[in-house]
């Protein structure tokens, strides 16, 4: 059978370049109240568990979790950090409802990159400190190698990862919250700034500021909660070994794995067919094509080719990142898996206003959790 | 609760102030030897949870990314959990729910720190648990906290420093029977009472000491308990939970958080009256008062009643609760995560009847480990049974 | 069935600094260097701007009528954003108390720092803060002693924590 957590409750401040009227609590307080209400439900009385993701150098704080209870209305309650992405904090709060530990569970995530002077100082801090940190290069050298290869090892056009960067960019025109929406042509992404050959600067997606908060809720406690509720039927995560040197960096071999553990609980056969909407990972064009092979929605090698089709595009025949995903919307650091489940969440209710996809029953949202890692998630949706 | 959990097997490396396995390694070992225990192969493995404190020890962003290989965690769902100081017992607490929800049948938990890369000394890291504007400006240590706490428990209770310096004397003193012990002795009151103040009252041998380890177990369902062993140690309860952010509004006397995690663990575990139902504990002591001030919010003691109970010798190995059997934080070392996870591994080695030297007398059914962390703020805690 | 009793050695290997000093174990060494400019708030910049007045200033949530030190737009036990700004007094009674012999990076000192939780009169009973103490021996500190602010003079107030340089004994009232 199907997994059947509801998700009951969403809501999201920020989504904004730079937030600085508000400390990170703050922002966290705005989007948390909205969550609440949107649920119906009181957090010091109707949630047994709060989960936050989040790093400790992104926030500038050892031990972050120690800054998170009073803005969620979690004090004295269980709260714990998952160091990963917001997708992982969902599987995590879908454990806790199944264990019996919660009925009503919250997850939260956000970014303050606008906080953070020299981000690419932390990203490199990721790197093995024997092995990997002394190249010393703008961090996204690791997503300039994945994706040399990738197109070497797909025979993938370098155009079709331009035209990745200008549909996603389009699509976030029509998205409130699209902070980097733009109309480009190919021409204008590949002959942009170098980020990291063969990677463009148009092509690299830029980080927003925002938070996020979910209530989700077992089957039997979401039907008294809201009208609106979007189901997660299946949800998988998976890391490949972070040793840069090791991996297959033509392929998202943890997207593979995290897909085949979802689609399995969800009971999806034909995921090229099944959805009528992905949000996938798209950090970075050449992301979004390897995701979309990795979960089967494109045949290995083909995605490029689709997406030049139109096939990915609002009207296409599955729209991928509708939204605008990271390069048209922004990237949240470990909110990003949140931020592509609120869109598909919002799309499942109806409530995706100008960017709307007609009878959308089903999709699949996909997430990394960035460079140097080779860790994501995928959750299938349903309303 | 959908599965009943077992605990399977357990490992831990040495603890020692500085080791020359790399942060990797350590893990690599830890696990290697749960696994052992569990009779089981990396294969058999579902999912891991990995537990590691504050990046800023080993030195890395995303430690849990780093650590991955070590932990057994390449192509396996993988989730870190963190709750500071409150880690360690945490670990499992992620694979209860692993196991316990149904998503899983088996899980390895692992937790590592190694606290010697940062220069000039590991204590430096925990200045940037203080709030940023208002308290890191004031020249913050994380001595400063336990002081003021220490201070505020003997005030309200009326509290001596030699009555605290009994369980120094304890937990160094059972660790001389720990293989993997960084800090064994055999001390007394005095020792403890004139060693040098460094933040008093705290004062030089009321602490435990930065340390490099790991230490892990394996879970897993009862169906898969029952073919790897007829001695599984059951995990039956887990709590955890956090205070208020502000720490300087709290009431500092007594741990509410480890009153509601520890209600939580024994709601779940069908357990009413802690003092009676558990057999032993291990209270996280990473300065000598805390066990005492858990102790009395795991319900395991009165509200200022753990001192006497300390003197009396009701909590050493052969008392009628002996807490901290292991040699504790106190002893065995201190390497935040792997310090919670070695609580773990000891309760259910006592509770196997495989402790050695260590085992205490009484016929140990029930146990209890306990973890603390954050701005004075999570408690954790698990209970086991045989 | 395998017993940790047969487990006869356990892993890992001691080293110490000299080891590495000699060379007869390699590391590499890396300085690391975040930088952040962090966003104070709406409550915190309020706070630190009162401080630079000379005044300390905390924020009132009318549904559980206590009054919030240090200020938030939020109450954590009720749930709801706060309602007032409230002045209070800069003098108020020590909590509890320590003699820090030990800096940031646990290098000893030669003049130990005293530190307290200073309750703050005007806020609600135990909504204290953390801060030094000054022109006090420390064996005459107490618990429950009476303190009022030192505040560095208006031209060197910064808007920081620091514009109290640290709080002093002021005898009982």
């Amino acid at each position: 059978m199907p997994l059947r957590i509801g998700i009951v409750g969403v809501g999201y401040s920020g989504f904004d370049s730079m937030t600085p009227s508000l400390s990170t609590r703050e922002l966290m307080f705005e989007a948390a109240t909205r969550a609440y209400e949107d649920a119906g439900v009181d957090p010091r009385k109707d949630v047994q568990s709060f989960i936050c993701c989040t790093e400790d150098f992104w926030e500038g704080i050892s031990i972050t979790d120690e800054y998170m209870p009073d803005q969620l209305g979690a004090v004295l309650k269980p709260l714990c950090t998952i160091s990963s992405d917001g997708i992982v904090g969902l599987a995590t709060a879908c454990m806790h409802i199944m264990s019996g530990i919660a009925d009503v569970a919250v997850v939260e995530s956000h970014s303050k990159i606008s906080d953070v002077v020299n981000p690419d100082e932390i990203s490199s801090f990721a790197l093995d400190p024997i092995y990997d940190h002394h190249v010393n290069a703008d961090p996204r050298f690791v997503a300039g190698l994945e994706m040399a290869r990738y197109l070497k090892e797909t025979a993938t056009k370098r155009e079709y990862c331009a035209q990745v960067a200008v549909k996603n960019k389009k699509n976030a025109l029509l998205n409130p919250r699209g902070v980097h929406g733009a109309d480009l042509d190919k021409k204008a992404v590949l002959n942009s700034k170098i980020a990291a050959s063969p990677l463009t600067e148009l092509e690299s997606s830029k980080t927003i500021d925002g938070s996020m908060v979910f209530v989700l809720a077992s089957a039997q406690k979401a039907k008294k909660l809201g009208n609106h509720t979007v189901w997660i039927n299946g949800i998988g995560w998976s890391s490949d070994t972070p040793w840069l040197e090791d991996r297959d960096m033509a392929r998202a071999a943890y997207a593979e794995q995290s897909a085949a553990r979802a689609y399995k609980m969800a009971g999806v056969r034909n995921p090229a067919t099944y959805f009528d909407l992905a949000e996938v990972d798209d950090t970075y064009s050449y992301k979004e094509l390897q995701s979309l092979e990795a979960l089967k929605l494109a045949a290995k090698g083909k995605a490029g080719k689709m997406v030049e089709s139109g096939a990915f595009d609002r009207d296409g025949r599955l729209p991928v990142n509708a939204s605008g995903g990271s390069l048209g919307v922004g990237h949240l650091l470990e909110a990003t898996g949140l931020h592509r489940v609120l869109e598909a969440v919002l799309q499942l209710r109806g409530q995706a206003g100008r960017l709307q996809i007609q009878r959308a029953k089903k999709a699949v949202v996909q997430s990394w959790r960035g460079i140097p890692t080779a860790t994501g998630a995928v959750a299938v949706l349903g309303n | 609760m959908k599965n009943r959990v077992a605990i399977v097997g357990a490992g831990m490396t040495l603890f020692r102030r500085r080791m020359l396995e790399s942060p990797k390694e350590l893990s690599f070992e830890a696990t290697r030897m749960a696994l052992d225990s569990a009779g089981l192969e990396l294969k058999d493995i579902q999912s891991v949870v990995s537990g590691s404190a504050p990046d800023a020890f080993d030195g890395m962003h995303m430690k849990g990314e780093y650590l991955l290989d070590g932990m057994g965690g390449i192509g396996k769902p993988n989730q870190r959990v963190y709750v500071g100081g409150g880690t360690g017992v945490f670990t499992p607490i992620g694979g209860f729910w692993n196991v316990a929800s149904g998503m899983y049948d088996t899980c390895l938990c692992v937790a590592e720190e190694k606290m010697s890369p940062l220069h000039p000394h590991p204590q430096y890291a925990f200045w940037s648990i203080f709030d940023q504007i208002l308290e890191r400006p004031l020249g913050t240590t994380l001595l400063w906290i336990f002081s003021l706490e220490m201070r505020r428990y003997m005030h309200k209770y009326g509290i001596k420093e030699e009555e605290i310096a009994s369980v120094a004397v304890k937990n160094k003193g059972n660790a001389v029977d720990h293989p993997c012990a960084q800090l064994g002795a055999k001390i007394t009151v005095d020792d403890v009472m004139n060693s040098e103040p460094i933040c008093w009252p705290v004062k030089r041998l009321d602490v435990s000491p930065p340390s490099d380890g790991a230490a892990a177990v394996v879970l897993a369902t009862e169906k898969v308990a029952k073919k790897l062993t007829d001695q599984p140690v059951w995990l039956d309860g887990v709590g955890w939970t956090l205070d208020s952010t502000h720490w300087t509004n709290r009431d500092l006397a007594y741990p509410e958080y480890v009153e509601k995690a520890a209600w939580m663990a024994y709601k779940m575990a069908g357990i009413k009256k802690p003092r009676k139902e558990i057999d032993i504990a291990e209270v996280y002591d990473p300065f000598d008062y805390k066990e005492l001030h858990h102790m009395e919010g795991l319900q395991l003691a009165g509200k200022g009643e753990a001192a006497k109970m300390a003197v009396d010798g009701v909590t050493q190995r052969d008392g009628d609760l002996p807490v901290c059997p292991s040699g504790g934080l106190l002893g065995v070392g201190n390497p935040i995560a792997a310090a919670g996870m070695m609580k773990i591994c000891e309760v259910f080695w006592q509770l196997r009847g495989e402790a050695g030297k260590r085992q205490v007398k009484k016929d140990a059914r029930t146990g209890l480990a306990q973890a603390w962390g954050d701005l004075m703020q999570v408690g954790t805690v698990a209970v086991m049974r045989s | 069935m395998i017993l940790s009793q047969k487990i006869t050695s356990y892993p890992g290997h001691e080293i110490t600094p000299e080891d590495v000093k000699e060379g007869k174990y390699l590391d590499v060494v890396y300085k690391f260097e975040p930088k952040y400019s962090w966003a104070a708030g709406v409550a915190i910049s309020r706070f630190l701007a009162e401080l630079k007045e000379g005044r300390i200033i905390a924020r009132k949530c009318m549904n559980c009528e206590r009054i919030l030190v240090p200020p938030r737009m939020y109450c954590e036990q009720c749930f709801r954003p706060t309602d007032e700004w409230v002045q209070i007094k800069d003098t108020g009674t020590i909590n509890t108390y320590s003699i820090s012999h030990v800096g940031t990076d646990a290098r000893r000192l030669k003049t130990p720092i005293l530190v307290a939780v200073v309750d703050l009169d005007g806020a609600t009973p135990g909504m204290g803060i953390l801060h030094n103490l000054g022109e006090v021996e420390p064996s005459e500190i107490k618990v429950g002693m009476k303190v009022k602010a030192v505040w560095k003079s208006s031209s060197e107030r910064q808007g920081a924590i620091t514009d109290i340089r640290y709080f002093r004994p002021i005898g009982e009232e």
